[in-house]
């Protein structure tokens, strides 16, 4: 499942409703980001999110469905905000459940690696030294890049 | 065709969103990027140096020699941020 909202989530509720009702899932595996108060030295106040609606949600469907042709997993779930955001605050969370562990956890480092370098949000970050647009990390490539060469675990 | 621009290529241009007829030498995202950079300050600024843009066609992530069609939306953005 795939949701953009500029709204909070619970995630104790989130992974409740992913797991509720089935008895065929052996592990959830989860992933939540949150606004730091430091980047780079300085001091953050907020950070805004901002994204491109319709192809947000296609890439992220795209990435959801690669991980479901790679892993065995009986459910996913990615949430990602939008908006301003303050340190503290959760911005995304990613979720697999599986019936063995390995599938949930590598597929839940799979997502987020990979919505961090194709799902199209831009961060802004409000610094007491001004306001600028977050630069992509080449580590963030890196991580994703890893994922186009190796092959899921073994699973049982 | 639609543009669209996003975080820092939107603030350089000016402007969220525009409607444009290019002209004929215009087949290609390359050559969209090339025109582009004519049409004010604020473009040639933001689209400088076009390794730093990413583009999407129909909103799908699209190289330089993707082909351009009237009734495109095609969006310019830096690299993304997410996550």
């Amino acid at each position: 499942m795939i949701r953009v909202q500029r709204e909070d989530f619970d995630v104790a509720a989130e992974l409740a409703a992913l797991s509720g009702g089935r008895t065929d899932i052996g592990g959830v595996v989860s992933f939540v980001g949150l606004v730091r108060d430091m980047a780079g030295g300085a001091a953050i106040g907020a950070m805004t999110l901002e994204h491109y609606p319709g192809m947000t949600e296609k890439q992220l469907a795209a990435i959801e469905a690669e991980a479901l042709g790679r892993w065995p997993l009986a459910a996913t779930l990615i949430i990602h905000r939008y908006g301003r955001l303050e340190p503290g605050e959760r911005i995304v969370m990613v979720a697999t459940a599986s019936a063995h562990r390995d599938a949930a956890f590598d597929s839940c480092r799979f997502l987020i690696d990979w919505l961090k370098t194709k799902a199209p949000f831009w961060k802004l970050e409000d610094t007491d030294a001004g306001a600028h647009w977050v630069a992509a990390d080449a580590r963030d490539d890196q991580a994703a890049a890893r994922w186009i060469e190796e092959k899921p675990s073994e699973h049982r | 065709m639609k543009l669209l621009y996003f975080a820092w290529v939107r603030t350089r241009v000016g402007i969220g969103e525009e409607t444009v007829d290019p002209p004929a030498s215009v087949v290609d995202v390359a050559s969209l990027l090339d025109w582009l950079r004519t049409r004010s300050p604020g473009h040639a600024e933001a689209l400088k140096d076009p390794k730093l843009v990413r583009v999407a066609v129909n909103q799908e992530f699209a190289k330089p020699d993707r082909r351009l069609a009237a009734g495109d939306e095609v969006a310019i953005f830096p690299p993304v941020t997410g996550g």
